[in-house]
C-alpha cells in the first residue's frame, strides 16, 4: 500500500469535506473530528447526490439531496435505506492527509 | 574488566535505565552521567504541582547526590557534551574526554518556540525546566501572564499561576482545549472549569506578534488586532526531539533518533531512550512509554531479551478541580461505535469508542473514577460484547438503566428563566407546584408561566413531572430528533435561560446522546444560537444544509442555481447585461425569471460559483439569498411612479424593506410584498408579511402562504407612515426569529402564539416594539452583508477540489 499526500487537515473544515478528483470520478475526504478523516466515493447510490456537500455528524454523512445517511466506517446506508458507498483507506501524519493510492490509480488503471 | 557506560542526559528515561542497571548488575559498569542542567534527575512531570505550590522542589527530586554516590556514578552536571567520536568511542565533554564501551543518548526534547516577531524578548519563556517554573512562581496577583498553547502543559502552567492569583490568559489556536486528548464536549467542560478558576481562554486565536518595551515583553498581539498585555509570556505549544548531538554524530535520525525494538540506534554500541527517539514513526511525550523504553534499554545493555512495544496511553490533567481522563484512540480507525453518556446536573461527560467488540478509547470529564478500569479494558483488549449495554456505567453497575431525559430541566438553577414572556423563573413554578398547582392549567393560572406565547409549555410540563414524579402524567411530545428527548421549544427556552452560547454547550448541558448531533438538529441549533446570541455565537457553515453553506441552490444533477438580488424587483440595463455576460461566460444552460421578480441562472458548476459571483459583484449585484431560511424577496408593483391607481410609492417601500431585512436568518424562508393599492398586483396577501398601501397609509398583514398550504394573511395593523411600517415589519420579523420553531413558516408560528399575542408585542406595546427593532438591528450589524463577496474574498479555494489527479498526464 502506498500513500499519496493530498493536502493538510486544515484545508478541510471540521465536520466538512473536500473533493479529490480522479480520472474515473470524485472521492470525498471527510473530516469528522479535529484529527479524524475518512474517504469515500462522492456519489450517493440513490440519485448520485454529492456526498461531500452533506452534513457530517458523528462518523456519518447525510446526502444533501434526499437525506440518506451513510456510516463512513462501513459505507453502509443507515436506517431503512439500502445501499453502500465505497470507502478508501486514508490516514493522518503530522497534519498531512494521506490517501491510499489504490483509490486513485486502481480505478484509473481499470 | 568493567565495561565503561556513558549516559548523556539525566532525565526521567535515563534515570530509569540507571536504576535498572545498578539494581540488576551493580558491578557490571563504570558509569559516567552528563547533564546540561546543573542538577541530577527530578520528576519533570511534577513541575506543575511545584508551580501551584502543592509540592516543593525537594519532594520531586528522584535521584539526589547520595543516590549517585552510592552507585558510584560519576556525575558531570552542568557540563555540555560537545562531540561523540564513534571511531575512538569517546564522549568529548566541555571539561574532558570520557571513553565508552556502551553509550546511552537521552538528550530529551526542546520546547518548540513559535518564531513570532519578538520571541526573543526578555520574559518570553517555555515551560520545560525548573528555571522556567521559578520564573512563573515569581508572578503574583499584580501580574498578567499570557500562555500560548491550550494543551496539557499550557493549561497546567496557567492553572498553577492562577492559583497564586495571577491574571492568566490562555491563547489557543484550535477550536477547543487539549484537542489531542479530548473531544469537543470534554473540551467545553474543561474550559468552563478553568474559567471558573478565573483563567481567561481565547480559542481559535492566532498569535501575530509579541510586543515589547525596552527589550522586555509587554503584550501579545493577535491577528484580529486584540492586544493582551502581559509581564510574562509562556509558550507551551509542543516539543521537538533534541537530535542535534545525534545528528552531528552521524546517527540515523528522522523526527527523532531512529531506534529499533531494543532501543539501539544505527550504531551497535549506542542506545537512545526518551523524548529524543523515534520508534516506528512515533515520537514520545508522555512518561509511561519512556519508562518502558528505559526498561528495555537496560535489559538490552545487559544482553537480556527485551522488546519495546508501543501501547495505548492514558492522560490525566494535573489541575485540581478539573477531573478529566482520556485513553486510547478515540480519533482514528474504521468500524467503530460510540457510547455517549452525559449528566448535565453533575457536569459529567463520558464517551467510549468500541471497535469489533473491544473498547479502544475513552474520554471522561467530571467523573473519572472508572478511568483505570476502562484503561485496563483497552490495554487488555477485553471482549466487551456481553456488557456493552451497561459498559458506560462502569464496573460497579450492571443494571441497564438509561440516562434520565428530565435531567437537563432538573439541573436548572431556581433562578433560570422558563417563561420569557412573563418573566417566570423555575423557582416560582416549583413553588407554585409545591403549593398545589398540579397541572398545566393551574400553573398557568397561578404563575402565568406558558400563558402567553406558549412555547415554554414543554418545560413547564417537565417541571411538573420533576416535582410531582409519578403524580403527573407527561403528554407525549415530539423531540427534535433522536439525539435528544427535548422539543424545539424546550431547547430554545433553555438556550436563552441557561445562556448556552455554543453548540458544544447545548450538547453537553442539554444531555445530547450523540457526540455532535445529526443533520436534523444541527441546522436548528445553529439557527437558534445565531438568532439568540448574534454577537457571541459564530455561524457554523458545517451545520448548514449545502444551499446555505454554498450560498446557491443545489440542483438534482449537483450543479447550482445563482440568483442575484434585484431590490424590489427593479433592475437596470447594466445589471441585465452583466447577467447575460455571466450566463454566456459560464455556459449557463437555463435562464429563468422567478416568481420573486428576479432572474435565476440554473446549472452553474460548483467550482465556478466564486468566479460568477465575482463577475456579478463587479456590476453591483449581490446574493439574492434565494437559497436561505431567511429573507428572500420583497415583491412590489410600480405604485405611484407609473400606475394610475397607485396610492403610495410601493416600489420605494419594497426596496427600503429589502435593504433593511436582507441577509437576516429566520426559522424558515421569509417572503414579503408591497402592493400600491388594494388591487394588490404584488399579491401581498399571500406572503409571510404583506403591505397593502391605501390612501390613509399602510395595511400590514402577516401569516400568508402560497405553497404546500395556501393561506390569506391576517391583518396586524394599519400605520400612517412609511417609517412606522418598516418598524412594524422589523419588529414582527424579530419576534418570529426569537420564538419560531426551526422550519416553521411564519403562519405556523402565528398559529401557535396567536394574533392577539403578536399584536400585544408589536402594535400595542411601543416600548417592546422598539426593543425588538433594536435587537433586529444588532443582529443585522453582523448579517446584513453580501456572502458572495465574502466567499470570493476568503473562501474561493474551498469551492475547488483539494487535489486533482485528472490534471496529471496519463501514463
Amino acid at each position: 500500500m502506498s500513500w499519496i499526500d493530498i493536502g493538510h487537515i486544515d484545508e478541510v473544515p471540521l465536520r466538512g469535506a473536500r473533493l479529490v478528483k480522479t480520472h474515473i470520478g470524485c472521492i470525498a475526504v471527510f473530516r469528522t473530528a479535529e484529527t479524524e478523516v475518512y474517504a469515500a466515493t462522492n456519489s450517493c447510490p440513490h440519485k448520485g447526490g454529492p456526498l461531500s456537500e452533506g452534513i457530517v455528524h458523528g462518523q456519518s454523512v447525510t446526502c444533501p439531496l434526499h437525506n440518506w445517511v451513510f456510516d463512513l466506517n462501513t459505507g453502509e446506508a443507515q436506517d431503512a435505506d439500502e445501499g453502500r458507498i465505497n470507502t478508501y483507506p486514508v490516514r493522518l501524519e503530522d497534519g498531512r492527509i494521506l490517501l491510499d493510492d489504490s483509490a486513485v490509480t486502481r480505478r484509473s488503471a481499470a | 574488566m568493567k565495561q565503561r557506560l556513558v549516559v548523556i542526559g539525566a532525565g526521567m528515561a535515563s534515570g530509569r535505565v540507571l536504576e535498572h542497571l545498578t539494581d540488576s548488575a551493580p558491578d557490571a559498569f563504570d558509569i559516567t552521567l552528563f547533564n546540561a542542567e546543573p542538577r541530577g534527575n527530578y520528576n519533570r512531570i511534577m513541575l506543575s504541582p511545584v508551580l501551584s505550590g502543592e509540592k516543593s522542589y525537594e519532594e520531586i527530586v528522584t535521584h539526589d547526590d547520595a543516590w549517585y554516590a552510592e552507585r558510584g556514578i560519576a556525575c558531570r552536571f552542568g557540563e555540555k557534551v560537545e562531540k561523540i567520536d564513534r571511531e575512538m568511542k569517546v564522549v568529548e565533554g566541555a571539561n574532558g574526554h570520557v571513553p565508552y564501551d556502551k553509550l546511552v543518548v537521552a538528550t530529551g526534547s526542546n520546547p518548540f518556540i513559535i518564531p513570532l516577531p519578538g520571541h526573543d524578548l526578555e520574559g518570553v519563556i517555555a515551560y520545560r525546566d525548573l528555571e522556567d517554573t521559578q520564573q512563573m512562581m515569581d508572578m503574583g496577583p499584580d501580574n498578567k501572564v499570557v500562555v500560548i498553547g491550550g494543551g496539557l502543559l499550557g493549561l497546567e502552567a496557567a492553572a498553577g499561576m492562577a492559583a497564586h492569583g495571577v491574571d492568566v490568559t490562555v491563547v489557543h489556536i484550535m477550536g477547543h482545549l487539549m484537542e489531542r486528548q479530548l473531544d469537543e464536549a470534554a473540551g467545553y467542560l474543561l474550559k468552563k472549569s478553568l474559567e471558573d478558576k478565573g483563567i481567561k481562554i481565547c480559542l481559535q486565536a492566532n498569535s501575530k506578534e509579541i510586543l515589547g518595551r525596552s527589550g522586555k515583553v509587554r503584550a501579545l498581539l493577535l491577528d484580529d488586532g486584540t492586544e493582551l498585555p502581559c509581564d510574562l509570556l509562556v509558550m507551551a505549544v509542543g516539543i521537538r526531539p533534541n537530535t542535534a548531538l545525534a545528528q552531528d554524530t552521524g546517527l540515523a535520525i528522522g523526527r527523532g533518533i531512529h531506534v529499533d525494538d531494543q532501543m539501539l540506534t544505527s550504531d551497535p554500541d549506542i542506545y537512545a531512550v526518551g523524548e529524543c527517539v523515534e520508534h516506528n514513526g512515533e515520537v514520545f511525550g508522555l512518561v509511561a512509554p519512556l519508562y518502558d523504553q528505559a526498561k528495555v534499554a537496560g535489559q538490552a545493555i545487559l544482553d537480556e531479551e527485551a522488546s519495546f512495544v508501543q501501547k495505548s496511553l492514558s492522560t490525566k490533567l494535573k489541575v485540581t478541580g478539573c477531573d478529566l481522563f482520556s485513553a486510547g484512540d478515540f480519533a482514528d480507525g474504521p468500524g467503530r461505535e460510540d457510547i455517549v453518556f452525559r449528566d448535565p446536573s453533575r457536569g459529567v461527560y463520558k464517551r467510549l469508542v468500541i471497535e469489533e467488540d473491544c473498547l479502544i478509547g475513552a474520554v471522561m470529564y467530571g467523573d473519572t473514577a472508572d478511568g483505570s478500569w476502562f484503561f485496563g479494558l483497552i490495554k487488555d483488549g477485553t471482549n466487551i460484547d456481553e456488557m456493552r449495554e451497561t459498559l458506560i456505567f462502569g464496573p460497579a453497575y450492571q443494571g441497564g438503566d438509561t440516562a434520565d431525559p428530565l435531567s437537563a430541566v432538573a439541573a436548572l438553577p431556581p433562578e433560570a428563566e422558563i417563561c420569557g414572556c412573563n418573566g417566570v423563573c423555575k423557582g416560582d413554578i416549583v413553588e407554585a407546584i409545591s403549593a398545589g398547582a398540579g397541572d398545566l392549567g393551574a400553573v398557568r393560572a397561578s404563575t402565568k408561566a406558558s400563558a402567553s406565547c406558549g412555547t415554554c409549555t414543554g418545560l413547564v410540563e417537565q417541571l411538573l413531572q420533576v416535582t410531582l414524579g409519578d403524580g403527573f402524567e407527561m403528554p407525549t411530545t415530539q423531540s427534535i430528533c433522536g439525539c435528544t428527548d427535548l422539543t424545539h421549544e424546550d431547547v430554545r427556552r433553555l438556550i436563552k435561560g441557561q445562556e448556552l452560547k455554543s453548540q458544544a454547550a447545548v450538547w453537553q448541558e442539554l444531555g445530547w446522546n450523540t457526540p455532535n448531533g445529526c443533520h436534523v438538529c444541527r441546522p436548528a441549533i445553529n439557527y437558534y444560537l445565531l438568532a439568540d446570541w448574534p454577537l457571541a455565537y459564530q455561524d457554523d457553515p458545517q451545520s448548514r444544509f449545502v444551499n446555505e453553506r454554498k450560498h446557491a441552490n443545489i440542483q438534482k444533477d449537483g450543479t447550482f442555481s445563482v440568483v442575484p438580488r434585484m431590490w424590489g424587483g427593479i433592475t437596470t440595463p447594466e445589471e441585465l447585461r452583466a447577467i447575460a455576460d455571466a450566463a454566456d461566460k459560464y455556459d449557463v444552460p437555463t435562464v429563468k425569471v422567478t416568481g420573486g421578480q428576479r432572474i435565476d441562472l440554473l446549472g452553474v458548476k460548483g467550482e465556478d460559483l466564486p468566479l460568477i459571483w465575482s463577475d456579478l459583484n463587479k456590476a453591483g449585484l449581490v446574493s439574492g439569498h434565494a437559497y436561505s431560511k431567511g429573507l428572500r424577496t420583497v415583491k412590489t408593483c410600480v405604485g405611484t411612479d407609473h400606475c394610475r391607481f397607485g396610492t403610495q410609492d410601493s416600489t420605494g417601500l419594497g426596496i427600503k424593506l429589502e435593504k433593511t431585512l436582507w441577509g437576516s436568518w429566520t426559522p424558515h424562508k421569509l417572503k414579503l410584498a408591497v402592493s400600491g393599492c388594494p388591487r394588490n398586483c404584488a399579491e401581498a396577501t399571500c406572503k409571510d408579511i404583506g403591505v397593502v398601501c391605501v390612501d390613509s397609509g399602510y395595511q400590514i398583514s402577516i401569516g400568508g402562504a402560497a405553497g404546500m398550504d395556501v393561506k390569506e394573511t391576517e391583518t396586524l395593523c394599519q400605520v400612517s407612515t412609511e417609517d412606522e411600517a418598516i418598524e412594524v415589519v422589523m419588529a414582527v420579523t424579530q419576534a418570529y426569529r426569537e420564538g419560531g420553531k426551526y422550519l416553521d413558516r411564519l403562519y405556523k408560528w402565528l398559529g401557535k402564539v396567536g394574533m392577539d399575542w403578536v399584536k400585544a408585542q408589536v402594535v400595542d406595546d411601543l416600548q417592546n416594539r422598539d426593543a425588538l427593532v433594536a435587537r433586529f438591528e444588532l443582529s443585522q450589524s453582523i448579517y446584513r452583508k453580501d456572502p458572495w463577496a465574502e466567499h470570493v474574498r476568503e473562501k474561493a479555494q474551498t469551492y475547488g477540489p483539494i487535489a486533482d489527479f485528472t490534471l496529471e498526464a496519463a501514463e
